[in-house]
C-alpha cells in the first residue's frame, strides 16, 4: 500500500517538476509568474490529442506535435504579449500573463469544447514489481520521459552557448545585453524550452488519468508554481526536488490524512518551507539561476 | 473564429488608444479645474449615484449589475490599500471576501443576529485573518507574498469545503436572511443597493482619509522603497499589517453584504480567479488612484455583461483587452501621477532601489 503510493507519487512528482522547470526557468530570465504556463500545458495536451484523434497519428508522433505547437504557441505568447511589456512594470507583466491564461482557456473551450474529453489508451496496463515496489509501464514511461528531458535540458543550459547566454541574462539582464547577448532571442529560447517542458507534462498528464478539459491547467500552473518556490525559484534541479516532494506529500496525504485536504497539503508545505528558508529549499545554495 | 477574435483584437487596439487619450485629457481637465468646481462635481456623482435607482428599477438587471459592480468597487478598493497604498503583491484577496461571507451567512441562519451585527462580526474576524496571515508573511516580499496569500486563499477554500459539519462543505448555506432596518425587512434590490452604496461611499472616505493621514504617507514610503523608509523611521512592518489588517476587515464586510444579497454562499463563489479579478480591477484601473480604482472594477464588472451579446467569445475577449491594455496602458486607465498633474512614472522613470513589482526596474538586477 505504501509502496504504491510512493510510486504514484514518484509518477506524479516527475510531472510536477517537468512542469516546474519550464515555470521556473522563465521566472529566472524575466523574473515572470508566468500563469499561463498551465494553459500551455493544456494546449500541449490538445495538441496531442488532435494529432491521435483526428489525424490518427500513432503515439510519439503526437507527442511531438504537442510540444512543437506548444512551444509554437509559447513563442507567440512571449513576441505578442510579454516583450512588449519587458519595459514596464513588473505587475504589468504579470496580468499580461494572466490575460493570456484566461484568453487560452476559452480559446481551448471555443476549439474543443468545454467538457472533458477521454484521452485514448495507447499503452497497454502492464505492471512490473521490483521487490515490494509495484509500477505500471505507464508509470515507468512517464518517469522515464521526464528524466530523459531533465537531462537534455540541462546539458542544454549548462554546456551549450545558448544555455550560457541564458544564464547571462538570468544574472543581469542589461549586462548580457552590453555584452552583446541578444536577450530578446534569449527570451523567446526561453519560452520555447519552458513550452516544450510543459506540454510533454501535460500530454504525460492527460496518458495517466486518461483526460483532458480546458480547466486542467489552471492547477497544474499553480502546482507547478508551488513546487519551483518549494525548490528555489530559478533552479532547476530545486523545482525538480520540489515537484518530488509535492508529488509524493499529496498522493501520501491523500492516502493517509484526508482527500478532501489533498490540494492544501502541497500550500501547507508551501508556506511552511517559505516561513524558514525564505528562498526555498535550493533556493541559497545554488548560485547560478536559470 | 480566428478571424472573428482578430478582428476584435484590432478593435480593442484602437479602441484603447483612443480612450486613453480621451482619459488623460479629462483627468487633465478634472485637474485643473478649480475647487469650487470640484466640489459641485463631487456633489453631482453622489446625488447622481442616490437617485439612480429610482431611475434603474425599470430595470432589474440593470439596477442588479450596478449592484455587483459596487460590490466590486468595494472590494478592489479594500485591495488597493494594500496593492496600491502599501504595494504588497496580496493574491489571496477572495480569502477574506470568503470569510466575511460565511461568517454573516453562518451568524445569520445559526444564530439569528441581525445582518448588522454580523457584517461587523465579519470585518472583525476577516480582520483578524488578515492579522493571523500577515504577521508571519509579510516579512516576505513580491512574488514570495503573492504565492503565500494565493496558497492562504486555497487552504481556506478547501476548509470551507471540507468542514461539513459547519459550512455543509460543497453545497453551501442556503436562506441567508434579508437584513432589516428599524423592523423594515429590506426585500428589494433598491434597498441592497443603497446599503452597498453606503458602504461603498464609508471605503472611498476611509481611503481619501487614510492616504491623507501620517499612515498614509508611511504606506506610501513603505511601496516605494521600503529600506530608505525604514531609514527614515518608519515602522514598516507595523505598517504592512496595519494595511493588511484594514483591507481585509473591508472586504470581509463586502462578503457579508454578498451573503444576503444572494441569500446563498457556497466555496464556488471565492474560487482563486475572484482574487485574480480583484488584481485586474486595481491594476487596470490605476494602483493606489481612488477614482482609477473605481473605474476599474465598473468597467471589468460591467464589462462581462456588455460582452454577453458575443456570449462565447465573451472571455476570450476579456483576456485579449486585458493583455492589450497592459501593453498600451501599464500606468492604468487613471495613474496617480496623472492626477498629481505629472507625468506617469511608468513612461520613463528609473531608480535603483524602487519597489520593483510596483514601477519599473532600471536594470533587471
Amino acid at each position: 500500500m505504501f509502496l504504491d503510493q510512493l510510486s504514484n507519487g514518484i509518477a506524479l512528482g516527475s510531472i510536477y517538476g517537468l512542469t516546474a522547470i519550464g515555470f521556473t526557468m522563465v521566472y529566472g530570465i524575466i523574473r515572470l509568474i508566468n500563469f499561463s504556463h498551465g494553459d500551455i500545458y493544456m494546449m500541449g495536451a490538445f495538441f496531442a490529442y488532435t494529432g491521435i484523434m483526428f489525424f490518427k497519428l500513432p503515439l510519439i508522433p503526437s507527442f511531438l506535435i504537442g510540444m512543437v505547437c506548444a512551444a509554437l504557441l509559447g513563442v507567440l505568447l512571449a513576441k505578442l504579449a510579454y516583450i512588449p511589456v519587458l519595459g514596464a512594470a513588473r505587475i504589468n507583466l504579470f496580468l499580461c500573463a494572466v490575460g493570456a491564461a484566461i484568453f487560452l482557456e476559452n480559446f481551448a473551450m471555443l476549439l474543443w469544447g468545454p467538457e472533458t474529453q477521454s484521452f485514448p489508451t495507447m499503452i497497454e496496463n502492464k505492471s512490473y514489481t521490483f521487490g515490494g515496489l509495484t509500477i505500471t509501464k505507464l508509470q515507468f514511461i512517464i518517469i522515464f520521459t521526464s528524466i530523459v528531458l531533465i537531462l537534455l535540458l540541462t546539458y542544454i543550459v549548462k554546456r551549450t552557448k545558448m544555455g550560457r547566454a541564458m544564464r547571462c541574462c538570468s544574472q543581469d539582464m542589461v549586462a548580457a545585453k552590453l555584452m552583446g547577448i541578444k536577450t530578446e532571442k534569449i527570451v523567446m529560447f526561453t519560452f520555447i524550452l519552458g513550452s516544450t517542458l510543459g506540454a510533454a507534462a501535460g500530454i504525460l498528464v492527460a496518458m495517466y488519468y486518461k483526460a483532458v478539459y480546458p480547466m486542467m491547467g489552471f492547477s497544474a500552473g499553480l502546482k507547478a508554481f508551488v513546487s519551483a518556490v518549494i525548490g528555489g525559484i530559478g533552479s532547476i534541479p530545486g523545482a525538480m526536488a520540489g515537484g518530488f516532494i509535492m508529488g509524493v506529500a499529496e498522493t501520501l496525504g491523500a492516502a493517509y490524512i484526508s482527500s478532501g485536504y489533498r490540494d492544501a497539503i502541497s500550500f501547507i508545505i508551501l508556506i511552511i518551507i517559505l516561513l524558514f528558508k525564505p528562498a526555498g529549499l535550493f533556493g541559497s545554495s545554488v548560485k547560478e539561476k536559470v | 473564429m480566428l478571424i472573428n477574435l482578430s478582428i476584435a483584437t484590432i478593435i480593442l487596439y484602437f479602441g484603447i488608444k483612443i480612450i486613453s487619450k480621451g482619459l488623460d485629457a479629462v483627468t487633465f481637465k478634472v485637474t485643473t479645474m478649480d475647487n469650487k468646481y470640484k466640489k459641485r462635481m463631487k456633489y453631482i456623482i453622489v446625488i447622481l449615484s442616490i437617485i439612480f435607482p429610482l431611475v434603474a428599477r425599470l430595470s432589474p438587471y440593470i439596477l442588479r449589475t450596478s449592484i455587483v459592480a459596487l460590490l466590486y468597487v468595494v472590494l478592489a478598493l479594500s485591495l488597493n490599500l494594500i496593492l496600491g497604498f502599501a504595494g504588497q503583491l496580496s493574491m489571496g484577496h477572495s480569502a477574506f471576501y470568503a470569510i466575511g461571507a460565511y461568517t454573516t451567512a453562518l451568524l445569520m441562519v445559526n444564530l439569528k443576529l441581525s445582518f448588522w451585527l454580523s457584517i461587523i462580526a465579519s470585518a472583525l474576524i476577516a480582520g483578524f485573518f488578515g492579522l493571523f496571515l500577515g504577521i508571519p508573511t509579510l516579512r516576505l516580499k513580491g512574488d514570495y507574498l503573492a504565492i503565500t496569500t494565493i496558497g492562504f486563499a486555497e487552504i481556506v477554500r478547501l476548509v470551507l469545503i471540507n468542514w461539513g459539519e459547519l459550512t455543509r462543505g460543497p453545497a453551501g448555506i442556503p436562506g441567508i436572511p434579508s437584513p432589516s432596518i428599524f423592523g423594515f425587512i429590506i426585500k428589494d434590490n433598491v434597498g441592497y443597493y443603497y446599503i452597498i452604496l453606503l458602504l461603498a461611499f464609508f471605503t472611498v472616505f476611509l481611503s481619501y482619509r487614510l492616504l491623507n493621514s501620517r499612515y498614509g504617507s508611511g504606506f506610501i514610503a513603505v511601496r516605494d522603497d521600503e529600506i530608505a523608509a525604514e531609514a527614515m523611521g518608519i515602522n514598516s512592518t507595523y505598517l504592512k499589517t496595519l494595511v493588511f489588517v484594514i483591507g481585509a476587515a473591508i472586504a470581509g464586510m463586502a462578503g457579508g453584504f454578498f451573503a444576503t444579497f444572494i441569500h446563498y454562499v457556497n466555496p464556488d463563489n471565492f474560487t482563486y480567479s475572484e482574487s485574480v479579478t480583484m488584481v485586474c480591477m486595481v491594476v487596470l484601473g490605476g494602483l493606489g488612484s481612488i477614482p482609477g480604482v473605481i473605474s476599474g472594477a465598473m468597467v471589468l464588472s460591467i464589462l462581462p455583461e456588455l460582452l454577453r451579446g458575443v456570449a462565447t467569445y465573451r472571455y476570450a475577449i476579456y483576456g485579449i483587452l486585458l493583455i492589450l491594455m497592459m501593453i498600451n496602458r501599464p500606468q492604468g486607465m487613471i495613474s496617480v501621477d496623472r492626477l498629481k498633474g505629472g507625468k506617469s512614472k511608468n513612461e520613463g522613470f528609473g531608480n535603483k532601489r524602487i519597489n520593483k513589482i510596483l514601477r519599473r526596474p532600471y536594470s533587471s538586477k
